[in-house]
């Protein structure tokens, strides 16, 4: 299957690794990668900030960049869920990475290892707005070795919320301190998610607390063997 | 009140770590309850929609469900009075209080007659409202304000309640720290007032207008002692409070229980029609209060924050309040319903800050019970603030429009990319202040994924792996 990746401008940036694993995955799983070079950002930072004129224009970009592709996979939730809310959901082409590998591919067991111990965080995005459920849970449960451990209140936001993060970073970092003491109590070596935005802020605080946590791109699990 | 805007509020809250820990209880209590009953109802679903689709249909057809409501409860033998702002309902209500010499009122919880200031304005006209809910009559004896739209002094706990209790109507009395007796000593209180007091006035939760029958929901028996005892009853009504026929209430008194405090059925719910002779009240005001409703009307995304029944499952399951409490939102309307309402009513030049007062994570949405889209309102308010009253050369509306325009083109996206991982330029600006404060960065990586995608060898499937 010919599979178009839509990265984001935030992996393509910042996580490279998410991408690389996801790419990875996929060809492992059959499917014959292109990447659009043309692609830059959905827009949602404009959107939810107010600067909605800009933000849709990017959307429409973004629909231009990809009309021709046959399917649009992305491993960012926020993303997708966005496009999706503001028309830009490519008739139903433009699927998340999880919903592509249960949905399309009809695969949980992805052929992964991971022997470490992990918590899934399952981002407000992915679960209130796009709706993936249970996938990405389904698909880490089949990863051999892994030790999957629960997270309290887990489907509350960690306080990210892009640009919220930064208006109202008090706020924010009440919600992420609350976040990190159930990461804690987890025991989790490895925090996961289906979007590195939550994982940015989780992870960031992490590396400020020196903490013996880190953060992983659910791809990036699925993807190691 | 002076408003400082939600970050500034919200940075006093929060070094206040006794009441979150107090907020944070309560909040989560309530949460699980309510969560507990809404699982029993299998049809909740399409409750959800035949309350939705009730209050938008009130909406659409409002000018006639009120002429309605008014030919109804004129017919019952009550007066109704039209009020266009709060010192118009004000003057309405101190008016007829004085008509009939009373020095005391006592109240029903109401926040119709919090975000009027209607306490403050009949203590200026020499009358004295005595607020019989037992969270409002601990606010009131604290000179503190309400921090919750259904739990008024969630922000308090056991221990501060009884010392506070001490001081005032228990006049020194030890009351020991059994919740009964604390709750005895108001009791005692306020009986005195229900047996003594000629006037009440209350708010409403619904008012249906087929029938011009008014309701009032609630969990102590106070509002009922308050709607039945004194001779004169006086009900303050926000117009969005109109439903239009006696049927609604099936599906409105469902889901309010269940979502505001977690029950099955709501424990003392008042209903009545205009006056019965020698029963309750021999004379009933109904007070419409406009106050910036008809505005909010206009906006056809944002009117969907009057289809608020008032439950507070929204700010019970919001991460924000649940953490900041309700005081951080300088309104009598806080959490996620008030960051979509206070700035509709008071203007969005009057509250600028809070719709950006939520990290969009949906839980509100996923809660209310007439699905009121919660996210996508604070997003168009968000878009409206931004159109209509902040300059186009602020540096936030500089940044982004760089940063747009950046994105706008490969070229300038991959030319800021060689930037950014240089530690400079339009992306790391935009993203950079407040955030390394407590967070630190990630090392910016020294080859994006489109470089890396690049160098891989041609061919299919030709690639490495996830290398470092």
């Amino acid at each position: 299957m010919r599979v178009a990746l839509f990265i984001t401008c935030f992996n393509d940036t910042l996580f490279p690794q998410t991408g690389r694993a996801v790419v990875t995955l996929l060809e492992r799983l059959g499917c014959d990668v292109e990447f659009p070079e043309a692609q830059t950002c959905c827009g949602q930072m404009h959107v939810n900030t107010g600067f909605q004129e800009r933000g849709l224009a990017l959307a429409r970009r973004f629909e231009r960049v990809f009309a021709d592709a046959e399917v649009v996979v992305s491993p960012s939730a926020s993303c997708v869920a966005y496009l999706r809310d503001n028309g830009a959901g490519l008739d139903g082409r433009l699927l998340e990475l999880t919903e592509f590998l249960v949905d399309r591919l009809g695969v949980e067991d992805v052929g992964a290892t991971f022997p470490h111990r992990v918590t899934l965080h399952p981002t407000c995005h992915s679960v209130r707005l796009l709706g993936i459920g249970d996938r990405p849970r389904r698909l880490l449960e089949r990863v051999r070795g892994i030790d999957l451990v629960e997270l309290s209140d887990a489907a509350v936001c960690c306080g990210f919320g892009g640009t919220f993060a930064v208006k109202n970073a008090d706020v924010s970092m009440a919600m992420l301190s609350d976040k990190l003491g159930d990461l804690f109590n987890s025991g989790a070596e490895v925090c996961t998610a289906a979007d590195n935005s939550c994982l940015l802020h989780i992870g960031g605080a992490l590396r400020r607390q020196r903490a013996a946590v880190r953060v992983m791109h659910l791809a990036e699990i699925l993807a190691a063997t | 009140m002076t408003s400082i805007g939600f970050p500034a509020a919200a940075h006093k809250a929060l070094t206040d770590t006794q009441m979150r820990r107090n907020v944070g209880n309560a909040t989560t209590t309530i949460r699980e309850r309510r969560a507990a009953r809404v699982a029993e109802v299998p049809d909740w679903e399409a409750l959800r929609d035949a309350g939705s689709g009730i209050k938008a249909r009130a909406m659409a057809t409002m000018p006639e469900q009120l002429e309605a409501l008014e030919a109804s409860v004129t017919r019952a033998g009550g007066q109704v009075h039209w009020a266009c702002d709060a010192a118009e309902c004000n003057a309405i209500v101190s008016e007829i209080v004085r008509g009939h010499g009373a020095r005391e009122v006592i109240k029903v919880k109401s926040l119709a007659t919090d975000e009027i200031g209607l306490n403050d304005a009949l203590a200026a006209d020499g009358v004295e409202a005595i607020e019989t809910d037992l969270a409002e009559l601990i606010n009131q004896l604290g000179h503190d304000t309400s921090s919750h739209i259904l739990v008024p002094a969630i922000h308090r706990n056991r221990a501060e309640i009884k010392l506070l209790f001490e001081r005032t109507i228990a006049r020194g009395e030890d009351l020991g720290w059994d919740i009964t007796a604390i709750a005895e000593a108001a009791r005692r209180h306020l009986r005195e007032k229900f047996l003594s007091v000629p006037v009440a006035i209350s708010g409403a939760n619904f008012g249906v207008a087929d029938t011009g029958t008014i309701c009032v929901v609630e969990s102590e028996g106070n509002g009922r002692m308050c709607l039945t005892l004194p001779r004169v009853l006086i009900t303050v009504m926000g117009i969005e409070k109109v439903l239009p026929e006696w049927r609604d209430l099936e599906v409105c008194l469902q889901l309010l229980p269940r979502s505001a405090t977690g029950e099955r059925m709501n424990p003392y719910t008042s209903l009545w029609t205009g006056v019965r002779a020698d029963d309750g009240p021999q004379e009933f005001h109904l007070v419409l209060l406009d106050n910036g409703r008809t505005d909010v009307l206009s906006d056809e995304v944002g009117r969907q924050a009057l289809h608020c029944i008032r439950c507070s499952a929204c700010l019970n399951s919001c991460p924000v309040y649940s953490r900041v409490g309700g005081h951080a939102y300088e309104s009598v309307y806080p959490g996620p319903i008030g960051a979509i309402l206070t700035p509709q009513l008071r203007g969005l030049e009057n509250a600028p800050t809070l719709p950006w007062a939520s990290s969009l994570c949906g839980a509100c949405y996923e809660v209310c019970p007439v699905k009121i889209d919660i996210p996508s309102v604070l997003l168009h308010l968000r878009g409206r603030v931004v159109r209509e009253y902040k300059s186009r050369r602020s540096p936030e509306a500089l940044a982004m429009e760089t940063v747009g325009r950046v994105f706008g083109s490969q070229r300038r996206y991959e030319q800021a990319q060689k930037l950014a991982r240089l530690g400079r330029g339009p992306i790391v600006t935009a993203a950079l202040p407040g955030w390394s404060a407590m967070r630190g960065l990630p090392e910016i990586p020294k080859q994006t994924f489109r470089d890396w995608w690049r160098s891989r060898p041609p061919g299919p499937a030709g690639g490495d792996g996830p290398a470092p």
